[in-house]
């Protein structure tokens, strides 16, 4: 168990080198090894969505890849969104809306709804709730994060910002 | 000195103002400080082994490989703990007659569920503990799990616990009025069995916590997630003998709790005692799996129930039969008698009929213990209440919305007692059902609904009227024994910049508390949201408190911090006099200036501070500045604030599959003053998914022999955001007379009501077929089978 791997990767824009345990997953890397704490674990078993973040640009489960199999991966995760300001838009808009309470989710459910605006510039509301069907949160009931998230696509796209009440 | 009052109603107040929250950003940044992201030095990490049988013996346990595998720095079993610690038992005085037998860290001997932890190993890493917990040896002997209820109760049947005698832990009768007369001259009785199965909080953050013992003061700090720091501190003490003065409980950022973390485990305390015992930091974290079968989990009722309704639509009288499984124990220190308790105490309760007969029934059983968790009692108690009320109407052929309008309690026949003997300061069922009825377009929706019935289109509309407990004092808990304060406090600082500091004993897990401790303590002193910096979650920086649970903070919180504030004014305005020769009274404080009656700029309130603080030698002589204030609250005239509401669920059934989709939801509700409409409405929200989730999909499937066939959350459905509709929130003001800022509390209101209103409208979309389901989770296999389809 404790023979380690070296591997290289990409996180958040910087070139790491590490020796890893082959059992460790991408979640417990981040969060132990390199101390990149926002990346949180719930179920660990790839339902909850909570450790939601991005490899070579897609959406990934952290708990269901091993820190092994990324040598050359580029990994993006809340820390590194939120440094490049990339999502700085989608924070605004939860923050203003209070589409956050505990917490504990919100880092998936940032990038995973920054994802789905790459991918779908105007999601309808029953599109953006599919989209966001893989990150559980349990204190909001969901609605401030479909009204944040179809209001920053507004933005995004140029048009007039959502003026509903927050 | 200004009115009290009237900085509510300031252009610059922020009270009924939807401000964001001012601590969410950083979550949103990734910068959570939870307890898993706490890193100490020489910290270890501890993995339990668990019992796999619900029932069974121990007969031996061998540690020795374990011991012995990398990383591992000692393994607990029960006599490694022994004589360090004082058992628990899950009993209040006021509950009269609930039983519970002493409860340990680790199985002694006998282990009662299926999780129940027997050893305990402390390593280098989480990974490594886990593994050397495989190397434990154990040989049980399984017994015959009791997990049926009412094979518990039944005569001849073994008892759990044999010191207990049986496996009734507790049972309470009410009788108030003529029941008998009432049913035999109803028009009508209509008679009903409803079930409510066992369901759990699956929190986000899993329970989490980080025991830091240092013998060289000795010195114990708890990072933990929970919801009452100073409870856990007092228990810690209790049961550890560790000086209160050596101990501290730090709570930091909680990644949801929904009354899961506000119980003692027995996990919980292990940790605490690996940590004492070896003199390093020790942290516990529990897996998905382990919370599953060792949180605390809820429900689980068999609600025989009954009522009787006279041809002029006029209810005549509630009889219920409520029993409940708690699993072995009785939690400590809150009890499981309390959501049984809920229960007979509130069903009928906001109609006007007051003859009422219930039997509660609390029974012992090989599952996991239940106990408080979110809206304690209350869906069960609307549940059961809100169905009974729809088969009246159908049975006088009466729309259910006129029932209701018939016998809710008037709007002005206030103050009210129960026939449970619940007393409600003043509440506005009316009012709330007719601004409900026109918000969700009523008439409309049942146009439409016939409309589409002939076309094959089968929708259900459910309405669910509601009261919520909120605001508990002592009578809740402290009456009964218990180390839980009823009262909060709050300490405000004025800082030399003109900022001020509030330590509040409310508590966190991300409802709003600090915003709203802000927005009251900015109203108050004339100050913008970013001159209030408020510090929760700390027994060593915050007054004494409860924390947050029953919907107290607002309304409790809130209140001491007003009053904390208006003190602290009151000594700015009198330095400020001292210093401008002006009579405090003349003075008051508003956009960070002490201004006169005109509104004029006297003095900024940073020259204010810095007089006080650096210069005190320009002060007039005896005048000593006192610029920090300490208030706490609690109300005394009322047992509880009760509030009301109703919710509406409108939902389409596909009688071929059995599925339900939700199409919309209504809530309007009664909290009294609202301090920041955005929060309670989210609150709300958050509060119908949660009851949502328990009354469509969530159970804790136990087989019969107490094993747990769904501890994951692909097989434990949870709500997720494609199967929940928009909620629309509407709100009416009744403010509690008996604190200035009148708030009452929020969070269980949702939870409270949202299961059955979408009892009732999935039993009103089955109307055309004569069957109805009474059994929750509402799943697709039982309407089939309603159905007779399955």
């Amino acid at each position: 168990m404790s023979e380690t791997i070296a591997i290289t990767l990409t996180i958040n824009g910087e070139s790491v080198a590490r020796d890893v345990e082959p059992r460790q997953n991408l979640v417990d890397f981040l969060r132990d090894t390199l101390g990149l704490t926002g990346t949180r674990w719930s179920c660990e078993h790839g339902v909850c969505g909570a450790c939601t973040l991005r490899v070579n640009g897609a959406l990934t489960r952290g708990c269901l890849v091993f820190a092994v199999q990324l040598d050359g991966a580029a990994v993006e995760t809340i820390e590194g969104a939120t440094q490049s300001g990339s999502i700085a838009d989608l924070q605004q808009e939860f923050h203003r809306r209070n589409a956050v309470q505990c917490g504990f989710c919100s880092a998936g459910m940032l990038l995973t709804a920054d994802t789905l605006l790459r991918e779908k510039s105007d999601p309808s509301r029953e599109e953006i709730r599919d989209f966001i069907s893989g990150n559980y949160c349990r204190c909001t009931g969901y609605q401030a994060i479909v009204d944040a998230v179809e209001s920053v696509a507004a933005r995004r796209k140029g048009g007039k910002p959502k003026t509903g009440k927050p | 000195m200004s009115n009290p009052l009237s900085f509510l109603d300031r252009p610059n107040s922020y009270i009924g103002k939807s401000v964001p929250r001012p601590n969410a950003k950083r979550l949103l940044a990734g910068r959570g400080l939870y307890v898993d992201d706490i890193r100490l030095p020489r910290l270890l990490h501890l993995a339990f082994v668990r019992c796999p049988f619900a029932h069974a013996r121990l007969k031996s346990i061998d540690v020795a490989a374990a011991s012995r595998a990398p990383g591992v720095a000692r393994v607990f079993t029960a006599k490694d703990l022994a004589g360090h610690y004082t058992p628990w038992v899950g009993v209040l005085t006021h509950l009269k007659g609930l039983k519970s037998p002493p409860q340990h860290p680790l199985v002694i001997e006998m282990a009662t569920w299926q999780g129940e932890p027997v050893a305990a190993i402390a390593a280098e890493s989480r990974a490594q503990a886990e593994d050397a917990a495989a190397l434990v040896a154990i040989d049980w002997e399984p017994l015959p799990p009791i997990t049926d209820m009412e094979a518990s109760l039944a005569s001849g049947a073994t008892p759990i616990h044999a010191a207990m005698g049986d496996n009734l832990a507790f049972t309470r009768n009410i009788e108030a009025g003529e029941v008998d007369a009432a049913f035999a001259r109803a028009a009508h009785i209509v008679e009903e069995e409803y079930s409510f199965g066992r369901h759990t909080g699956v929190c986000p953050e899993p329970r989490s916590i980080l025991a830091d013992y240092d013998a060289s003061e000795p010195r114990l700090t708890v990072h933990y997630s929970n919801q009452a720091p100073h409870m856990m501190k007092e228990i810690f003490a209790r049961h550890f003998g560790v000086p209160e003065a050596a101990l501290r409980v730090i709570c930091n950022d909680v990644g949801g709790s929904y009354g899961i973390k506000i119980h003692v485990y027995p996990d919980d305390m292990t940790t605490v005692l690996a940590s004492i015992l070896l003199g390093r930091p020790v942290k516990f974290v529990a897996d998905r799996l382990e919370s599953f079968t060792s949180d605390i989990h809820a429900r689980e009722h068999r609600v025989k129930a009954r009522l009787a309704v006279a041809a002029s639509g006029e209810i005549l009288a509630f009889a219920i039969d409520d029993l409940t499984g708690i699993g072995p124990y009785s939690t400590y220190p809150r009890t499981s008698a309390v959501e049984g308790n809920q229960v007979v105490n509130l069903v009928g309760s906001w109609y006007r009929a007051k003859n009422y007969r219930a039997r509660l029934r609390v029974a012992f059983q090989n599952k996991p213990p239940t106990t408080q968790y979110r809206a304690v009692g209350h869906p069960i108690a609307v549940a059961v209440t809100e169905a009974l009320v729809d088969r009246a109407a159908e049975a006088l052929d009466l729309d259910p919305a006129e029932l209701r309008r018939r016998n809710l309690i008037p709007d002005d026949a206030y103050p009210w007692t129960t026939a449970s003997g619940m007393r409600f300061e003043k509440l506005s069922h009316q009012a709330a059902l007719e601004k409900l009825l026109k918000l969700m377009d009523y008439d409309g929706l049942r146009r439409e609904q016939a409309a589409l019935r002939k076309k094959g289109v089968h929708r259900g509309i459910g309405l669910a009227c509601f009261v919520e407990v909120t605001n508990p004092g002592p009578a809740f808990y402290g009456i009964g024994g218990a180390p839980i304060s009823a009262q909060d406090g709050a300490t405000i600082r004025l800082d030399p910049g003109g900022s001020v500091t509030v330590a509040m004993s409310v508590t966190e897990q991300g409802q709003g508390t600090e915003a709203m401790v802000a927005q009251i303590a900015a109203s108050a002193l004339g100050l913008a949201l970013d001159k209030v910096r408020v510090v929760t979650g700390d027994t060593e920086r915050t007054p004494y408190g409860g924390g947050t649970w029953a919907s107290r903070g607002a309304g409790i919180g809130g209140e001491a911090t007003l009053q904390a504030a208006q003190a602290l004014k009151g000594q700015i305005l009198d330095l400020a006099g001292a210093m401008l020769q002006t009579p405090a009274a003349a003075l008051d404080l508003a956009e960070g200036w002490v201004v006169d009656a005109a509104g004029q700029r006297r003095i900024a309130l940073d020259e204010v501070g810095r007089a006080a603080y650096f210069r005190g030698d320009t002060l007039p002589p005896g005048v000593q500045p006192e610029m920090v204030a300490t208030r706490h609250y609690l109300p005394r005239l009322y047992p509880f604030a009760f509030t009301n509401g109703i919710q509406a669920c409108h939902l389409e059934l596909d009688v071929e599959t059995g599925f339900i989709r939700l199409l919309k939801h209504w809530v309007v509700e009664d909290c009294g003053r609202v301090i920041n409409p955005m929060l309670v409405d989210e609150q709300i929200r958050g509060g119908v998914v949660q009851g949502l989730g328990g009354a469509l999909f969530e159970e804790c499937v136990y087989d019969a022999a107490g094993q747990l066939l769904n501890g994951n959350l692909a097989d434990y459905l949870v709500p997720m955001a494609a199967e929940m509709p928009d909620i629309a929130v509407a709100h009416i003001e009744t403010p509690t007379l008996e604190s200035t800022l009148g708030a009452k509390g929020a969070g269980e209101a949702g939870t409270g009501g949202a299961p059955a209103a979408a009892l009732n409208a999935l039993n009103d979309a089955l109307r055309p077929f004569k069957v109805r389901v009474n059994a929750q989770p509402l799943t697709p296999r039982r309407i089939l089978a309603a159905l007779g389809k399955a």
